[in-house]
């Protein structure tokens, strides 16, 4: 972070990759043992294409390029989003998330970054905004 | 079945006390693919002005959601589980939750209201110590879809 940052500053973005592992680890980690995050027969069985990522876990890992980019996770002082479609995981392959990330505003020591989240074409978080501080309190 | 609108407002007792480990914000930390020493090694986090190691920024969903569990079977609110959808989440950090911190979670069902036939639930949870400092304030909105079939 040594450059100036203003609205407009890019923070570099990243493809994650989600498998059925990365849902594993993530309900055991969280505790949220929802079964259409596990188990493809139950989650069809409700009208899902298959079983789906967890949002906390979309959430949790779209928010780490930006923590990367400030050095310390503590500097994270809001962050929220909307959910806007699920995001499938197959068996196969599993699947690929896009997350990006730009500085809206920035007031004093403290920046307003929007975060994009998509896989496939489908944006799956909207309205993914955090607020940072960009100095150690 | 709608959520009852009648609920908006209501608040319930704080969940029991939780207390923070630096296992748990490890294991959390890994889950979502977070590489921060501040989450792993409390020299680090130390070094940086933090008591103990501090929690990624959405594992206080972890604390939150056991308030709003409270919601989820209060039978006068009338919410089917297994047809909600998190359809939202937010937290303000007043400052990290730091491994050793013993929390708990205070729900308010903020708004409750319908469209399209489905009914969307805005709870506000507070975070805090079991010494009364407050952590971080969350909010959620869930969707429970309306049965098709109705």
């Amino acid at each position: 972070m040594s450059e100036q940052i203003e609205a407009g500053t890019v923070i570099p973005g990243r493809t994650i990759h989600v498998d059925r592992a990365t849902l594993i680890r993530y309900a055991g980690a969280s505790g949220d043992f929802n079964t259409i995050h596990w188990d493809e027969q139950f989650a069809k069985s409700v009208g899902l294409p298959d079983v789906i990522a967890h949002g906390m876990w979309t959430m949790g890992a779209a928010i780490q390029p930006v923590v990367d980019w400030l050095g310390d996770a503590g500097r994270v002082t809001s962050y929220s989003v909307r959910f806007s479609a699920p995001v499938p995981v197959p068996y196969d392959g599993g699947a690929d998330i896009e997350v990006g990330a730009t500085v809206k505003s920035v007031e004093g020591d403290a920046a307003t970054v929007d975060i994009t989240a998509t896989s496939g074409e489908q944006k799956v978080l909207v309205r993914a905004r955090a607020t940072v501080a960009l100095k150690s309190a | 079945m709608a959520v009852n609108p009648e609920v908006a407002g209501r608040s319930y007792p704080p969940s029991a006390p939780y207390v923070v480990s630096r296992a748990k914000i490890a294991e959390f930390a890994k889950a979502v693919g977070a590489t921060d020493e501040v989450h792993f090694d409390p020299e680090v986090a130390r070094q940086r002005g933090y008591a103990d190691v501090i929690a990624p920024p959405t594992m206080a969903v972890m604390i939150s959601q056991q308030g709003d569990a409270n919601v989820m079977t209060d039978p006068e609110a009338g919410i089917d589980y297994s047809r909600l959808v998190h359809g939202e989440q937010g937290f303000e950090h007043h400052r990290p939750l730091v491994a050793g911190d013993e929390v708990q979670a205070t729900t308010t069902i903020e708004k409750v209201r319908q469209a399209g036939g489905h009914s969307m639930v805005t709870m506000g949870t507070e975070i805090t110590t079991v010494d009364g400092e407050l952590v971080t304030s969350a909010t959620s909105v869930v969707v429970i879809r309306g049965d098709e079939n109705a």
